[in-house]
């Protein structure tokens, strides 16, 4: 990176460091930090999607959506999160191909699974086997992102449920006075007063969900952990030109104060998101804004 | 029928090294998965129970702690609270994992602490403490006024005071809310042989060889959906077994005020 850098054993102290700490491989690490916060910003979203549906399916007058909602529900509640989410990533994988093989190679006469494999034809193999590197790297992150959807959505819909069924009574009859359908009503009554019943809720969820990142590692993304090990295992000159000993500690210890800097954050800005969603509320917390203002 | 009971008989203790030697390698049996991931359990439970049990005492400790007047008790258990908190499990596994490595090399002592019965138990450990920790404190704030004046008021003070009135209301107000952090610890057990922690000889947890048959199969439909079942029974003895505890402290009050377990879903570490 520095010029200075072109000869790193004859270096010392401060400037080694800098080297060290700039190298195509630490630069790898620093960009996993990306993927983290890309992660988070796009599976936030999209479980709070998953969760809306997931609490509307379970309040829905229709009883078999009612059933499928609470069971979405329940389901991810008994059983390790884990556990979720080393089966989704492979049941994702293994349900695109199968769906894609029915339609692709419908002349194809073996089974799928001929003992300890899994055999589509090779139109159906996803990505498929020709496509470039980035591809694949994509397409495993997109997995991991619809893993972590359908586990956190899981979550978020017991939270809706509960903010749905926080909202007074009377608001609803209220509306159904004023002649609203029940869409109208849903949509223009309770949808936006629930939110700030569902923020304590969700915000835990944004703690957890930012302590779940990690997990990745266990999808088999490049992530933080993958880089802090990599780099942090002892290295002889052989190989590189930063030898050093079993560093992993430091890196994880580095890792620890990262996620702990960004729950802090994270913290004080629901705070004050909280702030704002309670103005003009009929709670306690909307009362005190009203007689402090 | 006795092929399976062989198995059983094979492989039932297998995760705590007693029986065979190998794990099947090809042409898994049902029997087989269900009897490995059940053998697994034994090591969730190991790990579930005693954190649990040591925890419990810790935070009651941390919880005086983090109420009393003087900083000095106040502040570390305060940061306590937010390292274990406020952190990802899955990194404090590694990093202690990593920590007691390098201390080995100081001194042999820190041995065990690298095998996952003592390192991956005190993390846990310290990590169910700190979730109890903040519960117990948020239940210590809301004991009602009144049944603290009552306590004054009937002379109660000191030890007696906290042991008769503080800490039975106090746990009471507090154990729905650690009924699910029991459920929740148990969860987080799986986590152990994930990290750093290796599993010496292949005596894995449940989800350990749930996750060997999934990746010699290829099929995720099987293994997976037994250790669901697996943890769906556990964690209905967990809430027969808090709920006894819940009906014991609740069972001076009248009927209809008593609070019944409700459990919340959500808390991944």
């Amino acid at each position: 990176m520095f010029s200075f850098c072109s000869d790193p054993s004859q270096l010392d102290g401060f400037y080694w460091l800098s080297c060290y700490l700039t190298t195509g491989k630490h630069m790898g690490f620093y960009a996993s930090f990306g993927t983290v916060l890309l992660l988070l910003a796009i599976t936030a979203p999209t479980a709070l999607a998953f969760g809306f549906f997931g609490a509307s399916a379970a309040r829905s007058n229709l009883a078999p959506l009612r059933w499928f909602g609470k069971g979405y529900i329940s389901v991810v509640r008994g059983v390790p999160d884990i556990a979720f989410f080393l089966f989704f990533i492979i049941a994702l994988d293994q349900g695109i191909e199968y769906l894609r093989h029915k339609v692709k190679c419908s002349d194809w006469d073996q089974p799928i699974r001929q003992g300890n494999d899994f055999i589509v034809c090779d139109a159906a193999k996803m990505p498929l086997g020709s496509a470039p590197q980035w591809i694949h790297e994509s397409y495993g992150f997109t997995l991991a992102v619809l893993t972590f959807a359908i586990v956190f959505g899981a979550f978020a819909a017991n939270v809706l449920f509960g903010a749905m069924r926080a909202v007074p009574r009377a608001q609803i009859e209220t509306a159904e006075a004023y002649g609203m359908t029940r869409k109208q009503s849903f949509w223009r009554i309770l949808v936006p007063q629930m939110w700030v019943y569902a923020l304590p809720g969700l915000s835990n969820l944004w703690l957890v969900l930012i302590k779940a990142t990690p997990l990745l590692f266990l999808l088999g993304i490049e992530d933080i952990v993958y880089w802090a090990r990599e780099l942090g295992g002892t290295k002889t000159s052989r190989f590189t030109d930063y030898p050093h000993g079993d560093w992993r500690v430091w890196y994880f210890l580095f890792l620890l104060v990262f996620y702990l800097a960004f729950t802090k954050v994270s913290e004080i800005f629901l705070e004050l998101l909280m702030i704002r969603l309670t103005h003009g509320q009929a709670t306690t917390g909307g009362e005190a804004q009203r007689k402090a203002a | 029928m006795e092929e399976c009971l062989q198995t059983i008989s094979d492989y039932g203790l297998r995760s705590i090294g007693i029986g065979q030697r190998l794990l099947p390698k090809e042409d898994f049996t049902l029997c087989q998965q269900i009897t490995l991931i059940g053998s697994g359990m034994i090591w969730n439970i190991y790990f579930g129970i005693l954190a649990l049990l040591f925890g419990f005492f810790f935070a009651t400790g941390l919880v005086l702690a983090k109420a009393a007047q003087s900083r000095w008790l106040r502040k570390p258990s305060e940061w306590f609270i937010f390292l274990f908190r406020g952190s990802p499990l899955f990194i404090q596994f590694f990093f202690a994992y990593f920590l007691f490595l390098s201390l080995k090399g100081v001194s042999p002592i820190f041995d065990p602490f690298t095998a996952a019965w003592l390192g991956a138990l005190i993390v846990l450990f310290c990590n169910t403490a700190a979730y109890t920790g903040e519960i117990f404190y948020g239940a210590l704030r809301s004991i009602p006024k009144g049944d603290v004046e009552a306590a004054d008021a009937y002379g109660f003070t000191g030890w007696p005071r906290f042991k008769r009135i503080i800490w039975p209301t106090m746990l009471r107000l507090a154990w729905p809310a650690y009924t699910n952090e029991a459920i929740f610890l148990f969860h987080a057990t799986t986590l152990v042989f994930f990290t750093g922690f290796p599993a010496w000889q292949q005596r894995g947890d449940a989800l350990y060889y749930a996750n060997y048959f999934a990746d010699k199969t290829f099929n995720p439909f099987v293994p997976y959906p037994i250790l669901a079942g697996y943890f769906i029974i556990l964690t209905l003895i967990i809430i027969s077994g808090f709920g006894f505890v819940n009906r014991r402290l609740n069972r001076h009050l009248p009927q209809e005020t008593r609070s019944k377990l409700k459990l919340r879903a959500n808390i991944i570490r």
